[in-house]
């Protein structure tokens, strides 16, 4: 198949950037300027933590633990596979983590949606989300791709206009807390990405066979673009290496599509209240161009709203004999399946919509036998013989 | 790195429209007052640096393929300081957004959605009609993000909010409260809200709202809802000892 967009050719003329070059200021500085000026304490990266490179060449530091857990809604609402197979990556690798319940939503998903917010509440949720990690001592680690963006967005705000950061001060010091914020803005993904050849030195599933088309997530590498993780190894640099990084470790095939910068369509008002639009993006410009271009056995994604719209609004398209059918779930989610996780009581497939037992089956995965356990847990749960399924359960 | 805000404008004399639209009825002066909130706010110069023209961010817009939308457009009118048609945006076209800052592309590193953002922001504040109607039947969600501190919870996901996701909603709407107790994090098993929020924690995100206004941005857009999220954060907040 001959690829619309000259892949091959990125692959063998990397693309490698100065970072003194950089269009836009390093914001770090920044913070430590204002840190130095006595007006706000900035958190620093624990050790150990993995170097990697951003999108204009600059260094970010993404640690492996003494992670605190900032969740998201969708995730936890409505995939909660998404966020169970996080904690079990971390962990899997021995990681120290904190899942906290001092822990809001960023409520971006709202700001975004509904604009019932402004510029000194949304400061005041996420300088409370960081004080409350601070206090702890261990680092966000950020499982939204929207809490992402928007914490950038955030940042910027603080960072740059004196009167936003005195007004969220004030918020913060009736509080009680201080105005804090972390050195490094780190998404899972990024995690996941640092750790990505560890997950693929304890892969016990072959993925040689799977091919894969990686759907990014705007509010990861659109929204406040400089943070985003770049490789030239990975597109020759030109497109971000999260997600696919992971899967090119564990073996599988990343397949191009033409419409791979395209959001997936969830619109944040539009997923709940207008979702003719949302399912008209995600099966138009995004599930049908992968299957005619590349039939994938799996989009592989890692933010909330891309796995929710590009899974659920299958089932509509495919009703209508549309070239739809393509499972969804996140990077965290196919790094556990490679890892040996179980397909119900980790990754927690049986909330999502669109048949994925084909691709558990190429993965060598007998998906009768493992709902067979799973209803077995469901039973001892009912039968009030467990309270919980616990992680011992799950590695029982 | 912050930029100063255009200095060359090219506003349009009041009541010097290209077309009738439908807001003539509206004087010019309180479209004026809404455009200058805009310019007002913190956000703006960071948002808005000129335009081109090229129409990259329509290429890479979602909401420009299946709506008469554009964020070239906002983008002109904001820099032209078209006082008529941003009014006539804000009512028709801001709610058409995605917000995904695919426009961020930019190469003048404008921010249509950035944009948009204030926009709706002021059409919220000031209660316009259009906004009331956009965010009909989003209150439920609302409520649920301001009152728990986590927005769309495992038991909105009813069938018949979402009929169109298949009869897999329905089975995990049957199935909810078991298959929450199969979740092995420990803050997972609530059914109300995504994650187990701790009470102190829940306090302090109603003095966020408390201090930061919100709660008059919300008044006008619905005042029932209003009513109702008031009735849960003063009964919380008087508990632990607080008067608002």
């Amino acid at each position: 198949m001959t690829s619309i967009i000259p892949v091959e050719s990125l692959k063998t003329k990397p693309f490698r950037v100065d970072p003194s070059e950089a269009p836009t200021e390093d914001i770090r500085e920044v913070l430590f300027e204002l840190e130095e000026a006595g007006e706000i304490i900035v958190q620093r990266v624990p050790e150990p933590y993995v170097e990697v490179m951003t999108k204009y060449g600059r260094t970010k530091k993404i640690p492996l633990g003494q992670t605190w857990h900032h969740k998201s809604c969708g995730q936890c609402g409505h995939i909660p596979g998404y966020s169970t197979s996080i904690f079990w990556l971390t962990r899997k690798l021995g990681y120290d983590y904190i899942d906290p319940k001092d822990q809001t939503s960023c409520t971006a998903w709202n700001y975004y949606a509904s604009a019932t917010s402004n510029v000194a509440a949304q400061g005041g949720v996420a300088m409370r989300n960081f004080a409350a990690a601070y206090e702890t001592g261990y680092f966000p680690l950020i499982h939204c791709g929207t809490s992402y963006g928007h914490y950038k967005e955030v940042r910027h705000e603080i960072v740059h206009h004196d009167d936003v950061r005195a007004t969220v001060r004030d918020i913060m010091s009736k509080l009680g807390k201080p105005l804090v914020m972390p050195e490094e803005i780190v998404h899972y993904s990024e995690w996941v990405h640092a750790v990505r050849d560890q997950i693929a030195q304890h892969q016990v599933r072959d993925f040689s066979d799977i091919v894969a088309c990686v759907h990014p997530a705007c509010h990861y590498y659109k929204l406040i673009q400089e943070d985003a993780i770049y490789d030239p190894d990975i597109y020759g640099g030109q497109r971000t290496a999260t997600v696919s990084g992971l899967i090119l470790a564990l073996g599988a095939e990343v397949a191009d599509y033409s419409t791979f910068f395209d959001c997936c369509g969830f619109g944040f008002r539009h997923i709940l209240v207008s979702r003719d639009f949302s399912r008209s993006f995600a099966t138009m410009r995004k599930i049908e161009v992968m299957k005619e271009e590349a039939n994938p056995d799996v989009v592989i994604t890692h933010d909330t709203g891309c796995v929710t719209t590009l899974d659920k609004s299958q089932f509509a398209p495919q009703a209508h004999g549309r070239n739809v059918g393509v499972p969804v779930m996140s990077d965290a989610q196919f790094a556990a399946l490679a890892m040996g996780a179980h397909p119900y009581r980790v990754c927690q497939l049986h909330w999502h919509s669109t048949d994925y037992r084909p691709l558990l089956e190429k993965m060598g995965i007998d998906w009768e036998a493992a709902w067979i356990e799973f209803e077995k847990d469901l039973k001892r749960l009912e039968a009030n013989e467990i309270e919980y399924l616990t992680w011992e359960d799950v590695d029982g | 790195m912050s930029r100063a805000a255009p200095t060359t404008t090219f506003a349009r004399r009041p009541g010097a429209t290209l077309a009738p639209n439908a807001y003539d009825d509206v004087p010019y002066e309180e479209k004026l007052a809404l455009w200058e909130e805009v310019k007002a706010d913190p956000r703006f110069p960071d948002y808005l640096y000129g335009c081109y023209e090229c129409g990259i961010c329509v290429a890479a817009c979602p909401s420009a393929r299946f709506y008469d939308f554009s964020p070239r457009k906002i983008a002109q009118a904001a820099a032209r300081e078209d006082v008529e048609l941003i009014f006539e945006q804000m009512n028709d076209d801001v709610w058409n957004c995605s917000q995904c800052f695919s426009c961020d592309r930019c190469p003048r590193q404008n921010s249509p959605g950035g944009l948009i953002t204030i926009l709706r922001e002021v059409a919220v504040r000031h209660g316009l009609a259009s906004s009331q109607e956009a965010l009909e039947g989003y209150g439920r969600v609302v409520y649920k993000i301001m009152t728990t501190g986590t927005q769309v919870s495992p038991d909105m996901l009813q069938p018949d909010a979402f009929p169109d996701w298949g009869p897999d909603v329905k089975e995990v709407s049957d199935q909810l409260d078991l298959w929450r107790r199969a979740l092995p994090p420990e803050t997972l098993h609530t059914t109300s809200t995504g994650w187990e929020v701790s009470e102190k924690t829940l306090l302090e995100l109603y003095l966020i709202w408390h201090y930061s206004d919100v709660m008059d941005m919300i008044e006008e857009v619905d005042e029932g809802l209003h009513m109702i999220i008031m009735d849960v954060m003063e009964e919380t907040l008087e508990e632990a000892g607080y008067e608002i």
